[in-house]
């Protein structure tokens, strides 16, 4: 993390409102991120999808990533975008324990809804304030989160009970 | 003289060699009705992935599949007598296949076409089955990442090949 905050108007702009809430920022070549506090993350996107000349109002992407040694593990990522502006903003939110837990984005972006499914599907993270958390893409009967880090990579859980023998029979 | 009678012509060659008194019949039954599967092989495609891209081109004109009277594909498995199972089968998606081909009339064939349905190909991961006849047996494997054309085309007539030396159960 650089201290090159000052270099982005957007990042610049967010220090100013919400500097105690900000953990960290980081600028490359116009690609910033900003690490917040998960308490925040929901009045910082609101301030952000309308305050004139930032106008982050489209969200782009929702997803995380699983540091299994760092503390805290993981961290859910969002990717804002402005149609107006056409500039983009990262935001990281760290989350922690056998059950983390963050904020939803529902109530600001509808679209949050299916994407913070997929996150808790895959990662097990939970989205307080969420209508409707529970799977998406795996099957209800499905056990754990296979894209943590310590799910084994091949462990299947099949529906069916395997059929004994290969292929049909030759006559 | 078209294709099928050179069929049916070898066809009563091979059923000679049995000549006990009932025997002729039967045989020249078998034959017949062997010849009649083996060029009206009407297919339920069961498409989940990229392999269909290449089923697609395979069901062109260019190949012409209607040589082999495997042209017509039935949307409904219970018309159908040839289930080609096409791209990625998920744990997921797993219980749907067995009902397809649990509701296909006797007599069926199932073909699994590219190596995902053979193996699970490099699919080796929480999500995918490890090759589909560990649901429904399979008479006759197609690997390829996809398989050509050609090499479809080469299956059918391996399976033509096969449907001709089966016992013609007549249900």
């Amino acid at each position: 993390m650089s201290e090159s905050a000052g270099a982005n108007p957007i990042l610049e702009r967010l220090q100013q409102r919400f500097g105690d809430r900000i953990r960290s920022t980081h600028d490359f070549r116009g690609d910033a991120t900003a690490t917040v506090d998960p308490a925040a993350i929901v009045a910082i996107c609101d301030w952000l999808r309308s305050e004139p000349g930032l106008e982050l109002d489209i969200l782009m992407d929702l997803t995380a990533v699983d540091y299994l040694q760092r503390r805290p593990r993981f961290e859910v990522v969002y990717h804002l975008y402005s149609l107006k502006h056409r500039h983009r903003l990262r935001l990281k939110v760290p989350a922690d324990g056998e059950a983390p837990e963050v904020p939803s984005l529902t109530g600001l972006w509808r679209g949050a809804n299916w994407y913070e499914r997929e996150v808790y599907d895959l990662f097990g993270i939970r989205f307080s304030g969420h209508p409707d958390l529970r799977r998406i893409l795996l099957y209800p009967e499905f056990v754990g989160h296979p894209l943590r880090k310590d799910y084994p990579y091949n462990k299947r859980q099949p529906r069916l009970p395997p059929r004994s023998g290969g292929g049909a029979q030759v006559t | 003289m078209g294709i099928g009678d050179r069929g049916l012509a070898g066809q009563a060659e091979a059923g000679a060699v049995h000549a006990g008194e009932g025997g002729w019949v039967s045989s020249k039954l078998d034959a017949a009705v062997a010849w009649a599967r083996r060029w009206s092989l009407f297919q339920y495609p069961f498409v989940t992935a990229c392999c269909g891209m290449e089923y697609m081109s395979l069901v062109s004109a260019h190949y012409d599949v209607d040589r082999f009277g495997a042209a017509l594909p039935r949307f409904s498995p219970r018309q159908a007598d040839v289930l080609f199972v096409v791209g990625t089968i998920s744990h997921k998606i797993a219980p749907v296949l067995k009902n397809v081909y649990e509701q296909m009339c006797e007599p069926k064939w199932v073909v699994a076409f590219g190596v995902c349905t053979c193996t699970g190909g490099f699919y080796d991961n929480y999500a995918t089955v490890q090759g589909i006849d560990t649901i429904v047996p399979v008479d006759l494997y197609i690997p390829g990442c996809p398989p050509t054309p050609e090499m479809v085309l080469d299956g059918i007539m391996k399976l033509q090949a096969k449907i001709d030396r089966q016992k013609q159960e007549l249900v």
